[in-house]
């Protein structure tokens, strides 16, 4: 018994000793966000000495020079605005085309399965064509891009979720003279709370994360994204400004880090729940 | 109850559908068509055949891509997958602080590509310039880069895949191999492995169709530095669009190639998988 316990505490320690190597990446990033620019390419792996520490001056250049708060701005518009309607469109969709049966409905959930598998470069090119010809390239004109792109995972989740009610307690609300509208936020909404924070979190992610599809979509002289920023910054020519660069990452980080620890219970399960998409 | 339904189609459906049809149905038709013909904005396009997919084949840059990608998704696969499956197996043991572990390894995940190539772009260059190397200098370089890149993203969320398999493994079972006289690496191998066999065809699935679907990494770490030889096919499938003006038509036909590949590899990766589950 005392040899076992000794083995766990020395696990504890190995994994200790690991977990902290293994956010070390992050932790890098952040100090050089405080070094001089001229010094983070030469020693990226020292803490900022009196000598090399500037304060704020990188996330102040990155914010007066790049526009990085506007981006961080944008990116949260876009972010929320699109999963909420995704949310809402998806899950209304697919509670009818579960409960009402025929080819249309069939043909819809087939090309929902069949666009998840669909990389996004097939359709890259013609779809920064048709967003722009119908003037999407704002981030209000997005959230109905993301809508049709994001619909293929989230109507395959919802219906799966949909199949698993039983009927009756629908039938009965009808049968008590609700409208289907009315059955549908009173009594369906309510029972796929799990299936909204699964789809909810994986939308988030992705959605915060991306980068080509806002990049091609979007009017990027008016509107960028935090990934759109930081690309122009690394892409631009002449001087790369680092310092601008390690602040605009801890900036896209902080925010997945902070969502990550107050919702990881949910965060996990759902991430897990999109897996079996495959 | 249908009947009452069906009026409601305009509320519940349509929105989704039109977004639908706008986002997905109309581009992937377009591009369909779009690689039978030679164009630079839609209103010119003329029909030329297959003549886009036989340039494509010929552009050896691509096929470069093509190995580079292949090779990749297949090292990163096993890498990512035996990295998990030993974190899983280890973070299932009876130890202090198990949950605070797996939140870490599973970070990573939640963080963007582009975020990822430069975070890792500044640890890598850092550690190979003391030698007067850098990360566009060598496509091998940018290649074990991207390795260990994707591996620190992907790891922590295969784990918990295989967590929640192994954790779904009824415990008689073990115990009765015990009584029989199997030592630990028997009951691995006769036991654990061929009841996680749900899990690892999830997992490989998915490190294989993200192995060949990479994009945002490769542009961020190496941008195909140096001169395209660090290129993955999604990166050269932009490239061949937005950065040579006549070759849009060959962009186009290059997506329907890359289309069926990662589709072909997804389904035969997921047939040979799936022979090896056994029911419970």
């Amino acid at each position: 018994m005392a040899k076992k316990r000794r083995i766990s505490m020395v696990g504890s320690v190995i994994f200790t000793v690991l977990s902290v190597i293994y956010i070390l990446p992050i932790f890098v990033v952040l100090f050089n966000s405080f070094k001089k620019k001229a010094y983070i390419n030469l020693e990226p792996f020292t803490l900022p000495t009196e000598k090399t520490f500037v304060g704020l001056d990188n996330y102040l250049a990155a914010i007066k020079q790049y526009g990085l708060l506007d981006a961080v701005g944008w990116t949260v518009f876009i972010t929320v605005g699109s999963v909420l309607v995704i949310l809402l469109c998806t899950s209304m969709c697919a509670w009818y085309i579960t409960r009402v049966q025929g080819a249309v409905s069939k043909g819809i959930y087939l090309l929902c399965v069949f666009s998840m598998v669909v990389p996004f470069q097939m359709v890259m090119f013609t779809l920064a064509l048709v967003s722009d010809r119908l003037r999407l390239n704002t981030p209000w004109g997005i959230i109905i891009v993301y809508l049709g792109f994001g619909a293929g995972l989230a109507v395959f989740m919802f219906c799966g979720f949909v199949k698993s009610i039983p009927l009756e307690i629908e039938e009965a609300a009808l049968i008590d003279g609700c409208s289907p509208l009315r059955t549908f936020f009173r009594v369906v909404l309510p029972i796929m709370q799990p299936t909204y924070i699964s789809v909810g979190i994986l939308e988030t992610m992705w959605i915060w994360n991306d980068f080509l599809l806002p990049y091609l979509v979007l009017d990027t002289n008016k509107y960028k994204t935090v990934s759109i920023v930081i690309q122009y910054m690394k892409g631009s020519f002449g001087r790369v400004d680092m310092g601008a660069i390690m602040a605009a990452l801890i900036m896209a980080v902080i925010p997945v880090v902070v969502f990550y620890l107050s919702c990881q219970k949910y965060i996990i399960k759902g991430v897990a729940a999109g897996a079996v998409k495959g | 109850m249908q009947k009452s339904i069906r009026r409601y189609f305009p509320v519940f459906v349509l929105p989704t559908l039109l977004a639908f049809t706008i986002g997905f149905i109309i581009p992937f038709g377009m591009g369909l068509w779009l690689s039978f013909c030679e164009f630079t904005t839609v209103t010119d396009a003329k029909f030329v055949g297959f003549k886009n997919y036989i340039r494509a084949f010929q552009d050896t840059v691509f096929l470069h891509s093509f190995w580079y990608t292949a090779l990749f998704a297949v090292v990163s696969l096993v890498f990512i997958n035996l990295l998990a499956f030993l974190l899983a197996l280890a973070l299932t043991q009876k130890m202090r602080g198990t949950n605070i572990f797996r939140t870490v390894f599973f970070m990573p995940n939640l963080i963007g590509g582009i975020v990822l190539g430069y975070i890792w772009q500044l640890i890598f260059n850092g550690i190979l310039a003391p030698y007067g190397k850098a990360l566009n200098l060598n496509e091998w370089y940018g290649f074990v880069g991207l390795v260990i890149l994707v591996a620190w993203q992907q790891v922590g969320y295969m784990m918990i895949i295989y967590i929640a398999g192994l954790q779904s493994i009824p415990g008689d079972l073990h115990e009765a191999a015990s009584i029989d006289g199997a030592n630990g690496l028997e009951k691995l191998f006769k036991i654990t492995l061929p009841m996680m066999m749900p899990s690892i065809t999830i997992c490989t699935f998915l490190s294989i169709t993200n192995g060949f679907k990479l994009f945002d990494q490769n542009l961020s770490l190496t941008a195909g530095e140096p001169s395209k030889m660090s290129e993955m096919m999604a990166l050269n499938i932009y490239q061949t669009f937005f950065g040579r003006t006549g070759w849009e038509g060959v962009g186009q036909a290059k997506a329907v190639l890359f289309f069926i590949l990662v589709v072909g590899i997804g389904l035969i990766q997921l047939r040979i998988t799936r022979s090896k589950e056994v029911q419970q």
